[in-house]
């Protein structure tokens, strides 16, 4: 009974994490930022999600269980590796191609003149060679 | 091993044969194969063991590259390394909750500050650097751009998210990683 509790728990965490991610690739507001929430907001999650699955599996313990346990082990392992990787080189290609970029407004009421600050300018100039 | 003597990529300059790494990576293979295939029958286990030797006899340099300490430096820096993991979940998690927030705040604009730090790293090897990187990048907010030799770009989403790389003394993220691999104090 608890152990159904805290799979059910962790499982919803996980998908609340999910939406958060799915949200905030939308809500974002450049290129970079949105490489934050999509490349990354997955690492809690997934842990959670696939950490749920392992309680659900090892609840009945025995040796086919726990072999399932650790390939799932073994994806939170794999997530762990590429996600960073695969999101820093997604995030260095736009770096190397000067992607636009926001940059917060001086005045807090120009939120919808959001376009004119995307511009070149942001970038540090010694980044250049 | 040694009928593995006459294999001269297992031979290092000195003439003596690196075995450590050797077995290293036929243990750590035969794990894998064992997890993944699942069956412990004789015909698959040794399927395994002969693969496992197979890929330890030829790239046994890939997971031990340039690792040259002595086999309980290696347990203790596993065991320190470990604890770090620890310490770098719970920022994860921390992390998460102030990016989930900002994702689903109303107004997300106005807590966002997006910009790029530029800091010196203290650390001295490229597999440290290469940890500290990486660690930047899963917690959230944050993400590693670019390293050049001590230098570290790193794109952060608020203020907030940049503190602990900000100051001008190494953060604790990097104290850490520093502990683990190079023995300073954290």
């Amino acid at each position: 009974m608890i152990f159904d509790i805290l799979v059910i728990l962790a499982m919803l965490t996980g998908l609340l994490f999910f939406v958060a991610t799915t949200v905030g690739l939308i809500r974002f507001p450049d290129f970079y930022s949105r490489v934050h929430a999509a490349g990354k907001g997955d690492t809690l999650s997934t842990t959670l999600f696939l950490g749920g699955a392992i309680l659900f599996l090892l609840r009945d313990f025995s040796g086919d269980t726990l072999l399932t346990a650790g390939k799932l082990l073994l994806i939170v392992f794999y997530i762990f590796i590429a996600s960073p990787t695969a999101t820093h080189a997604i995030i260095d290609a736009g770096y190397e191609f000067r992607v636009p970029y926001w940059t917060r407004p001086t005045k807090d009421n120009s939120t919808e003149r959001d376009e004119e600050n995307l511009d070149n300018g942001f970038y540090p100039e010694d980044l250049k060679g | 091993m040694p009928n593995h003597c006459n294999c001269m990529s297992i031979c290092d300059d000195s003439g003596e044969i690196a075995i450590m790494p050797v077995v290293f990576t036929f243990f750590v293979m035969l794990a894998f194969w064992i997890v993944m295939s699942g069956k412990f029958d004789f015909f698959h286990l040794g399927m395994g063991i002969v693969s496992s030797g197979l890929v330890a006899g030829l790239s046994h340099d890939l997971l031990f590259e340039g690792h040259t300490k002595k086999l309980a430096a290696t347990l203790v820096e596993i065991t320190c390394f470990l604890r770090y993991l620890v310490w770098l979940f719970w920022q994860i998690v921390l992390a998460n909750f102030h990016i989930a927030g900002l994702a689903l705040s109303l107004h997300p604009k106005k807590h966002m500050d997006p910009h790029i730090i530029k800091f010196r790293t203290s650390l001295k090897t490229n597999f440290a650097r290469f940890v500290l990187a990486n660690s930047i990048t899963l917690t959230p907010g944050t993400v590693s751009v670019r390293i050049e030799d001590d230098v570290f770009y790193v794109h952060a989403i608020t203020r907030r998210s940049s503190a602990d790389l900000a100051g001008l003394k190494p953060g604790e993220m990097e104290r850490w990683v520093a502990w683990v691999f190079e023995g300073g104090s954290r």
